[in-house]
């Protein structure tokens, strides 16, 4: 059926699936144009409308939350079995007028733009112009921010020294637990109304708020049931005029289901199923949040249902697995909602990164792999689909036939699932303060993110561009595409009489740079505690309601906000430029470098060539250049982690770019390795593209030397020909590699497994390649879908071959 | 520095850095080091090619390897003809074997090929490697050129790989003194071994070199030892006979071997050799197809050879 070549696995787009059921559910998540659906922004504005100056925020929310779940459009599709979409129906995206109020302009950008566009119907359009614009213009959260922030703040965020995730979509970052398959709604409620029954009035002095939030939270819970309620009553009426009994009774049994869950504990699988997903919808309808939201180690939670129900015969191999591939469809027909400006930049993809974990450990300490494991790999390589994405969670205790079923999918080339080092992840939490048992029931969520699923705020709260504070440093504080001095005054490189100080002068700019972040989010993170706060999503994380505190004003168990570095194979080999050839070698002289940068080495290209081809570079395992690349991880680490956040929680650094490489190279000269001005970065911590031409062990040797544990992440991407991974061996081969790099203490690494032919060809004539798809960077995407700069970028990583 | 001497070294000698210097420390004159080698004996090698070669195989993919002396190439589509290398051309570069040229070249299109190297310098590139190499039992594998030519630097990076405990194996193509071989023995965990024809005259005519030493050679190891790995190259229309292979699987079973792997030709190598110079040999020869190949291993099997395609 299938045959191995080039790029992965052709196949028709539209035939993937199970039966006939999934295979045309797929097919209209796949083939349905993204369009904007305006119905949200209308309810929000209602709601704010009625309640506005009434009642408290958090109860406004709360309020506003219900007047969604109560009024919004019910859908449920033909043939599917698990129901409810964030929109009116499949690929529709809302807008979040309160978050970010698409101006006119935005919505015809977003609808006539190449790539990522939404269609804006007219009515849509008009709603926007005639309701939600007069009421929300000035009044987004967006809006209040960039009132808020400084001049530095804003000459910095503009030259590309960083980005700000919160600008326009909400805090979230986060991934549900256990807890959503093991109790109802009715049970969360009645611990609400313990909770705002012993609050003390007489000695508490945050009581009001507590209960104002309480309340919000209350008001969230039965919004949910509602919301489920309706889906009952709608495939009630459906199953009514339905004249197919099979499908009949499907649909009295989404009936039946919906009526009893999330209100109850689920006590099937496929109501575990369902469960989440209302829950799901509740949290991205509540809010924009980043990265979706996610069912946490999904696997774990699903095995006692299926255990139970296969040995009671109520549910076969099959059913599980059918279910299973109706609740991936569900996942793909939310993109992302749209994004405009520089968030559209660091972020340029329909996906909205809900990632399914697979393996790793159980609360005590066992191997967390069980049969479900194994069914959710076959249901990722049989659905194929963008989201939800997956990885596998590798422990030491993982069996090498989980990881060696998992390079099956592998390498068939579309990047997913990605693999995580379990054992690192857990040391990464316990350094961070969780508890061994929080700790082994984290995982990752978005790209490569570290969390306590289901007990953590862990924010990212923008990236931030390490190259391009080297630059800065280079010019002495001014930014030399702007002439602008954004940053410090510390020297004329040309005078820097060794290394070292130009390493001291870069330390001394990227505090600054970094305290006018911090600075900024601290702003940003007190006008969601008090102006947004997402009263449902803290209904499902530990211990929003046991401290009767918002997820968003410090509720949750842990709280921990992240900043993102990029960039670091450019500015390790930049550094080991001038290192190597103005300090050590005296090839050139400062001033000779700073010229050719000037001018993009125009006129200058033997001097280029031999920067390029002689610099000692990042990815080889070569000390010379690792060891800088070390020293400016050691740095940035040292000048964020620590740092206290405004919910009471720690700052701490992670490795990785989505799409933002792309961006942040788009405001940098030309650089000292040899870069030409406007290229993209390197991306997450791979080298840059095409120097690591030792082989991947070289790669992972290079790349172990930075200390991830004192990290919530990297991202460590390697491309290999399918060839590489094509023999009965290369599987073990392929397993060697990861169980290598995590003995060494590796985070992540993901395989592109797709040779450059095919990527060139698929850039010439992009309609017959459709159904390419590639890993970007944390996550996958039609080749189709990346601009070219980005296309351009994934041709030019080194291509591991099999010598 | 580079070795100026262009005479004919015989196939065991050693060479050894300026005759004149006391305390000579041992060098080996290496190609390269390749990490992440997969075809060069079990699980995750890094494979010591050293330079240098008594044969002369007309399909050699390695022909940079053959000599034993330092050599500058040049990589035609890399050059930007900056004229940085100060020569006419980087041919005249290539031609005088003008190191200095090598050095300013911006692009890496003239490049030197081999490297005098200590056997501690060897082990701390071997060394990167070694947790690839406990994970998936894998090790260094020591190629060429014909690593008999260097034979007691080879046994001294061996026995230090030994002692470190780390995997050792040798891919010869036989054509080297017993007693060498015979002392790679005591440090040498795995045999690859080439055979590329079993007629002498033929061989003479491939390779530059009779097969005889090679035969004895293998004989002589087959009885010794357990792990060995033959490795046949296949090429259309010079070694595929029927006739021939017949002759060799009788023969590789007479004496005891087991484990056979299949080398499909391939003209990968086929740019190498303008960059050092040279003319290749036999650019008409195809490159044998999967199906053949297929069914040259089925033969092999049926006389009970375990056998497989492939590095």
């Amino acid at each position: 059926m299938s045959k191995l070549i080039g790029g992965g696995e052709k196949m028709e787009m539209s035939l993937r699936g199970m039966n006939d059921r999934i295979k045309k559910l797929r097919k209209e998540s796949e083939g349905t144009t993204p369009k904007i659906s305006i119905e949200r922004a209308q309810l929000v504005t209602e709601a704010y409308k009625k309640y506005q100056g009434k009642v408290s925020i958090p109860v406004l929310r709360g309020l506003t939350f219900k007047h969604m779940m109560e009024n919004k459009t019910i859908c449920i599709n033909d043939d599917e079995l698990i129901v409810g979409e964030r929109g009116e129906g499949p690929q529709q995206a809302p807008n979040y007028p309160e978050l970010c109020c698409h101006t006119l302009e935005d919505m015809d950008i977003m609808d006539r733009r190449e790539k990522i566009s939404f269609t804006v119907f007219k009515e849509a359009r008009d709603i926007q112009k005639n309701e939600i614009i007069p009421y929300w213009q000035g009044k987004s959260i967006r809006d209040l921010i960039f009132k808020q922030m400084t001049g530095e703040w804003k000459d910095c965020y503009e030259a590309g020294i960083f980005t700000e995730f919160m600008e326009q979509r909400a805090p979230g970052h986060t991934v549900g637990d256990e807890k959503i398959f093991r109790r109802g709604f009715l049970e969360i409620r009645e611990e609400i109304k313990r909770e705002l029954g012993a609050l003390d009035f007489m000695k508490d002095p945050e009581a009001y708020e507590k209960q104002e939030q309480l309340k919000a939270m209350d008001l969230c819970a039965d919004g949910i049931m509602i919301f489920a309620e309706r889906h009952g009553e709608k495939a009630l009426e459906l199953s009514r005029i339905e004249e197919d009994p099979k499908r009949k009774k499907e649909l009295e049994k989404i009936a039946e289901i919906s009526f009893r869950v999330p209100k109850n504990a689920p006590s099937t699988f496929h109501e575990a199923l369902q469960a989440y997903w209302f829950v799901h919808l509740g949290v991205i309808t509540e809010l924009n949040t980043w990265d979706a939201f996610s069912p946490g180690r999904l696997d774990q939670h699903l095995e006692p249902f299926y255990i139970r129900e296969i040995l009671e015969g109520t549910l076969t191999r099959d059913e599980a697995k059918e279910l299973l591939e109706c609740f991936w469809v569900k996942f793909n027909n939310q993109p992302a909602p749209p994004k405009v400006g520089i968030t559209l930049q660091e972020s340029g993809t329909y996906t909205d990164f809900a990632n399914i974990n697979v393996g790793g450990l159980k609360a005590d300490g066992s191997d967390g792999v069980n049969e479900v494991s194994y069914l959710l790999l076959e249901v990722i390589d049989e659905m194929r689909l963008l989201q939800p994405s997956s990885n596998i969670q590798v422990s030491k205790k993982s069996p090498d036939h989980f990881i060696n079923k998992a390079g099956e999918v592998i390498r068939k080339g579309w990047g997913q699932p990605s693999v995580f080092n379990a054992d690192a992840v857990i040391e990464e939490l316990l350094r961070q303060g969780k508890s061994i048992e929080d700790a082994r029931c984290g995982g990752n969520s978005g790209c490569v993110e570290t969390g306590a699923f289901g007990k953590e705020s862990y924010i990212l709260t923008g990236y931030f561009n390490l190259t391009k504070v080297l630059e800065i440093t280079l010019h002495n504080g001014v930014d030399p595409r702007t002439n602008k001095r954004i940053g410090l005054e510390t020297g004329h490189v040309e005078e820097l009489r060794d290394f070292d100080q130009l390493m001291d002068a870069f330390k001394a700019q990227l505090n600054y740079f970094i305290e006018i972040k911090v600075r900024g989010n601290n702003l940003i993170e007190k006008l969601y505690a008090e102006y947004m706060p997402a009263p449902f999503l803290s209904t499902v994380i530990d211990d929003c309601i046991k401290n009767a505190k918002d997820y968003n004003a410090g509720g949750s168990r842990y709280n921990t906000n992240y900043i993102q570095g990029v960039g670091i194979g450019t500015i390790t080999d930049s550094l080991s430029a001038i290192k190597y050839h103005v300090f050590d070698q005296k090839k050139y002289s400062m001033s000779e470098l700073m010229e050719a940068l000037e001018k993009d080495f125009e006129e200058q290209e033997p001097m280029r060539q031999f920067l390029l081809s002689k610099t000692p570079r990042y990815g080889n395992d070569d000390d010379y250049a690792d060891s800088i690349m070390t020293r400016v991880f050691n740095s940035f680490y040292e000048t964020v982690n620590g740092r206290p956040t405004m919910r009471g929680g720690t700052y701490r650094i992670n490795m990785l770019p989505t799409t933002c490489h792309v961006y942040f190279g788009s405001v940098i000269g030309a650089t000292p390795e040899g870069r030409r001005a406007g290229l993209p970065l390197s991306e997450g911590i791979s080298p840059v593209q095409g120097t690591d031409r030792k082989g991947p062990t070289a790669v992972i040797k290079s790349a172990s030397k930075m200390d991830h544990l004192k990290t919530g992440g990297t991202l460590l991407n390697q491309k290999f020909t399918p060839e590489l991974l094509e023999k009965e061996e290369s599987l073990d081969h392929l397993r060697y590699l990861i169980r290598s790099y995590f003995k060494l203490d590796g985070h992540h690494i993901q395989f592109n497994v797709v040779d450059v032919k095919t990527l060139r060809k698929a850039q010439e004539s992009p309609e017959e390649h459709k159904d390419l798809i590639v890993r970007v960077a944390g996550y996958s995407d039609f080749f189709n879908n990346l601009n070219k700069g980005l296309q351009d970028e994934i041709i030019a990583r080194t291509e591991q071959k099999s010598f | 520095m580079s070795n100026p001497s262009k005479e004919q070294v015989n196939d065991n000698e050693i060479k050894t850095e300026d005759k004149d210097v006391k305390n000579v420390v041992m060098k080996g004159t290496v190609l390269n080091t390749q990490q992440y080698s997969l075809h060069d004996g079990p699980g995750i090698r890094t494979t010591v090619f050293l330079k240098g070669c008594p044969l002369k195989c007309i399909w050699c993919h390695n022909p940079e390897s053959i000599a034993i002396d330092r050599e500058i190439s040049f990589s035609k589509h890399l050059c930007i003809s900056c004229n940085e290398c100060g020569e006419a051309s980087p041919v005249e570069a290539l031609r005088g074997q003008r190191e200095e040229c090598v050095e300013v070249c911006p692009t890496g299109a003239l490049e030197m090929v081999g490297k005098e190297m200590t056997v501690e310098e060897v082990l701390k590139e071997i060394e990167k490697d070694r947790i690839f190499f406990e994970e998936s039992r894998g090790g260094v594998t020591f190629s060429g050129g014909e690593p008999l030519m260097q034979w007691e630097f080879v046994y001294e990076v061996a026995k230090a790989c030994k002692d470190r405990g780390i995997h050792t194996a040798i891919d010869t193509s036989g054509y080297g003194k017993w007693e060498a071989m015979n002392r790679l023995r005591e440090v040498i965990d795995f045999f690859l071994y080439d055979l590329k024809h079993l007629d002498s005259d033929r061989h003479m005519e491939l390779t530059g070199v009779s097969n005889r030493r090679i035969l004895e050679n293998l004989e002589r190891l087959a009885y010794l030892e357990e792990k060995i790995l033959l490795r046949i190259p296949i090429i259309p229309g010079i070694n595929d006979d029927d006739d021939h292979l017949f002759a060799v699987k009788k023969w590789i079973a007479s004496i005891g071997i087991r484990e056979v792997r299949l080398l499909p030709y391939h003209k990968t190598g086929m740019d190498k050799y303008e960059r050092i110079g040279w003319k290749y040999r036999i650019p008409d020869v195809p490159e044998p197809k999967d199906h053949e190949m297929q069914a040259i291993k089925e033969s092999f099997q049926r006389e009970g050879l375990k056998v497989k395609v492939g590095g």
